[in-house]
């Protein structure tokens, strides 16, 4: 019997389900997301420079900032020791939302880009709109 | 095409008192639809497999699900590996990849979390890649297209891994340049490592080895005769499309070289 | 048995788990060992059907007197046969040698040859399938799992496609359903198109085109023993039959494998159909022409089978029967049920079954027209048109053999247990995974009942005859039913070597022993003329 048409039914479907990411984004424009630096704090600095270099940070902060709990609540450790001798204090809310104070456009600009729901705010007091003053 | 020659694994439909197997043995194509479901989605002919062991000239069959175990697992953590990674792929993840995410990272263990199938695939992998070194029959009958497509896919697995978990890659830009391409308008950004590259790599002979290779079973496995196809040759009738007819012996050439015998017999024949 | 070692020492040397030190495909050539290979054909059977390249020949001759371009030939074959079957191109392309299938093979089992392991024995045809068809073949040659068909490579091909029973147990667990048989089948018709086949295939295959069973009966002689038979029924119960053989307008024509025609224990069940449809006063008749239900071109080629098969319904035509009831037999009803019907149908001058005893309509046979005889038994049973004296049968504690063909290429499971369970007060079931679905071969199916090769027979009816020894040590168990012919044939030579004392019967039998006839004097003999239970003293 002639089954072809199952077999082409089979092979369209497998298709569309191949080419979801492709038509899925069809008709949606491409936002390339560009995390702000454009706080009060940052525009005060001389150097624009995090604690650690640009694409060190890009990569690792995700890291620092677990090894940091770590410091904080397990081990007592709040004195952080960056690569180039500066010291900071280990504190989320003190050190990097001193500077980052705007959320929105900083942190989640890149997490909500690649779906990535970092679990910070389950305990730290989420920052208000605008930063903390 | 075929013969219509399905594997019955259970009783006939045939009387009507007597209970048949609506999907081991299905007789209409609502059965074959189950029994295809059932075959692709939870491996039912691998849950059946069993192990059989010679001890003192006794033949031992057991149970032995460890290669199902195994399969699943495998199949089923690549299948939401592969699905999880459409984070990259789309502009904004739907919400059902996002639950995916959530459920297979449930137990938020380190940071970033640990993905379940991580592990297991690993674990899968390296038993199914085990089998083949240890089973003396298993490794008897590898080849090297055997062996291959495993240690591809572990590489895989062991260059996101460590991505994810040890040396970390910047996914901004990562998604950044797989965007690009979904877009049509590649772009490559600085600062990837050679990790995100190696992992990009093996992905594409993955993908470029798959339609010329065993791999295929993932296409072969819906159009396997044995199970699609309703044991109803009784009820219906199949057609073959290449069917041709054959030269057979017909009665009369049988009764003309037994005429004299048959009546001798009183055995009734059609030419006196 | 004759040359055979004692059982004990003949599988006590199989490891499973010990494989050759050489790679397989290194192992050439094949070395044919004596009782594992049957004799060639003959010339003139090969001749009386027309088959190519038709010689005398030998296995073990060096040189196979193979047309000049026989290589070719085999090529064509396998390029012909990829078109024409999806099975064969999907198993040929998607096995991922996973292994589930190795220790499912009875042969694999009982001599630890490892190319008796199903996907080996695929292999074997599937590396000259990548030399030549793929691209990965050509390309990597061996690494890709590849290799040059030449005559070492074709001889053990042939040596183990003739070492297969085509009983499918392996297509039950592969996950993708690859079936062995279907492999051997098309194996064993590029083997045919050199002429290689075996003596006892090729010799019933003529036999079977020329007189209509494989055996050879001639019409008068298949009377005179249908006459003896119900000689032997009027002596054990005092009614005489008459066997209605070639009646035009009967509204059943009957068909068995004419094993049961010949050979103990066959001829006790023919003689149980013969009671059974006089009992009931069934309008049916035999036919000297389609004498045989069993197929032995199904072992050679689909074709052979389909001119062997054809007859059937042509005698039913010609005898303007309504439909066609069929005897016990195991490949007979794969052919039956699963390629009868789309040879030659649609089979349109019959009409849809319906039991002229009870008025059931089997329905699941609607389209070819051919019920099984456990299928019409059973409703018989059922409906409560058979008496019994369920006694006569005390003396026996019985099992069931489920044949692979009704098991894994039809399903017929409960109709034989529900009828012996009917006829028989001791019943035990072997093990779940010796039984139904699952159930192991007799180690002589596809024309592998040779007696030339009664060491393979031993050794892969080992499985069977171990489960088997397991329900006689627990129950007692000494009779092993089964609704085959071949399982007739083979079952009581591998009882003997494996499992003494254990007897060998078909179900038609035990119901025909079991069966209160009308007028019948008091039976003191069952159908092979022993004393019944309770009646040795007289």
């Amino acid at each position: 019997m002639y089954d072809g048409w199952k077999i082409i039914l089979g092979l369209i479907v497998f298709v569309i389900i191949v080419t979801l990411p492709f038509t899925m984004s069809i008709g949606k424009p491409y936002v390339q997301p560009k995390p702000s630096i454009d706080t009060p704090e940052i525009q005060k600095m001389e150097k624009k420079q995090c604690i650690e270099p640009k694409q060190y940070m890009r990569e690792m902060h995700i890291k620092i900032l677990y090894s940091w709990k770590d410091y904080a609540t397990r081990e007592g450790k709040r004195v952080y020791v960056a690569s180039d001798g500066k010291q900071y204090d280990v504190s989320l809310q003190n050190t990097c939302m001193k500077c980052h104070s705007n959320k929105e456009k900083f942190c989640d600009e890149c997490h909500n880009y690649v779906n990535v729901k970092p679990y910070c705010w389950d305990c730290h007091i989420e920052p208000k709109v605008g930063g903390v003053k | 095409m075929p013969f219509r020659i399905p594997t019955t694994a259970g009783q006939q439909f045939s009387l009507p008192w007597i209970k048949y197997s609506k999907i081991d043995n299905p007789s209409t194509g609502w059965g074959v639809a189950l029994r295809m479901f059932f075959e692709i989605a939870f491996f039912r002919s691998l849950f059946r497999n069993t192990k059989a062991d010679i001890l003192n000239g006794r033949l031992y069959v057991g149970s032995n699900k460890w290669l199902w175990i195994g399969a699943l697992a495998f199949h089923y953590c690549f299948l939401i590996i592969l699905v999880r990674h459409l984070r990259f792929f789309v502009g904004e993840t739907p919400w059902c990849i996002s639950l995916i995410d959530s459920i297979d990272s449930f137990w938020q263990i380190g940071l970033p979390m640990l993905y379940m199938t991580d592990i297991i695939i690993a674990a899968a992998l390296l038993y199914l890649l085990g089998r083949r070194i240890f089973n003396p029959q298993v490794k008897y009958i590898s080849l090297p297209s055997d062996y291959f497509p495993l240690f591809l896919i572990l590489g895989i697995v062991a260059t996101g891994i460590l991505m994810r978990y040890f040396a970390k890659v910047d996914i901004t830009s990562i998604k950044e340049l797989t965007l690009g391409l979904v877009y049509l308008n590649p772009i490559v950004p600085k600062g990837l490592g050679s990790l995100f590259y190696i992992h990009l790599f093996l992905v594409s002979v993955l993908f470029a080895y798959f339609p010329f290779s065993k791999l295929m079973h993932m296409g072969g496995v819906f159009l396997s005769p044995t199970r699609n196809l309703a044991n109803n040759n009784r009820m219906k009738r199949h057609v073959n499309p290449w069917d041709y007819p054959v030269k057979h012996r017909h009665y009369e050439e049988y009764e003309n070289e037994f005429r004299e015998k048959m009546k001798k017999a009183g055995i009734p024949v059609e030419k006196e | 048995m004759a040359g055979l070692p004692k059982p004990e020492e003949l599988i006590s040397k199989v490891n499973l788990k010990k494989m050759p030190s050489k790679k397989w495909m290194d192992t050439l050539p094949v070395e044919f060992k004596p009782g594992f290979y049957c004799y060639g054909a003959k010339g003139k059977n090969l001749e009386y059907v027309e088959f190519p390249n038709a010689r005398d020949w030998s296995p073990t001759d060096p040189d196979w007197k193979l047309p000049e371009d026989w290589k070719k030939i085999v090529i064509e074959g396998i390029k012909q046969r990829l078109e024409r079957f999806r099975t064969f191109h999907v198993f040929m392309d998607i096995c991922v040698r996973c292994g589930a299938c190795a220790d499912k093979c009875h042969f694999f089992i009982g001599t630890g040859d490892p190319k008796n392991m199903p996907v080996l024995r695929a292999e074997l045809l599937r590396s000259v399938y990548r030399k030549y068809f793929t691209v990965g073949g050509k390309l990597f040659g061996r690494n890709g799992g590849a290799r040059d068909l030449d005559l070492d490579v074709l001889k053990e091909l042939w040596y183990y496609f003739y070492q297969c029973t085509e009983c499918r147990r392996c297509s039950l667990f592969c996950p993708y359903g690859i079936d062995t048989a279907e492999i051997t089948i098309i194996g064993r018709e590029l083997m045919n198109l050199l002429g290689l086949n075996t003596d006892w295939i090729s010799g019933p295959v003529a036999n079977c085109y020329r007189t209509g069973n494989h055996l050879g009966i001639e019409p008068h002689t298949m009377k005179s023993t249908l006459e003896f038979m119900c000689n032997d029924i009027e002596e054990i119960t005092g009614i005489k039959i008459e066997p209605p053989i070639n009646r035009k307008g009967a509204e059943i024509l009957f068909v068995t494998p004419s094993g049961d025609l010949f050979a103990d224990p066959g001829i006790y069940n023919a003689m149980g159909y013969m009671m059974l449809f006089h009992e009931i006063g069934l309008d049916y008749t035999w036919s000297t022409f389609a004498s045989e239900g069993g197929n032995f071109g199904f072992f050679t080629s689909l074709e052979m089978a389909k001119r062997l098969h054809t007859k059937i319904y042509e005698e039913a035509k010609r005898l303007k029967v309504k439909w066609i009831l069929g005897g016990e037999c195991g490949h007979m009803w794969r052919v039956w049920h699963q390629y009868h019907n789309t040879w030659y149908g649609p089979v349109d001058f019959l009409e849809e079954p319906v039991s002229p005893i009870t008025g059931t309509k089997f329905e699941n046979a609607k389209s070819n027209k051919i019920v099984h005889i456990s299928e019409f038994t059973a409703d018989l049973i059922r409906h409560g048109v058979l008496k019994f004296d369920k006694s006569r049968n005390d003396n026996l504690i019985v099992t069931f053999h489920d044949s692979c063909n009704t098991s894994r290429g039809m399903g017929l499971f409960e109709e034989p247990r529900y009828i012996i369970k009917n006829v028989c007060n001791h019943f035990y079931d072997m093990p779940d995974e010796t039984i139904r679905e699952q159930t192991f071969c007799c180690g002589g199916g596809s024309g592998l009942n040779a007696g030339e090769i009664m060491e393979l027979r031993m050794r892969g009816g080992f499985p069977r005859a171990n489960a088997v020894r397991y329900v006689r040590e627990k129950f007692g168990v000494n009779m092993l039913a089964n609704i085959c012919a071949i399982d007739r044939a083979t079952l009581p030579p591998l009882m003997d070597y494996w499992v003494p004392g254990v007897r060998v019967t078909g179900v038609t039998e035990l119901v025909a022993n079991a069966m209160i006839m009308k007028g019948e004097k008091e039976r003191t003999m069952n159908l092979r003329m022993e004393p019944l239970p309770g009646k040795e003293e007289q």
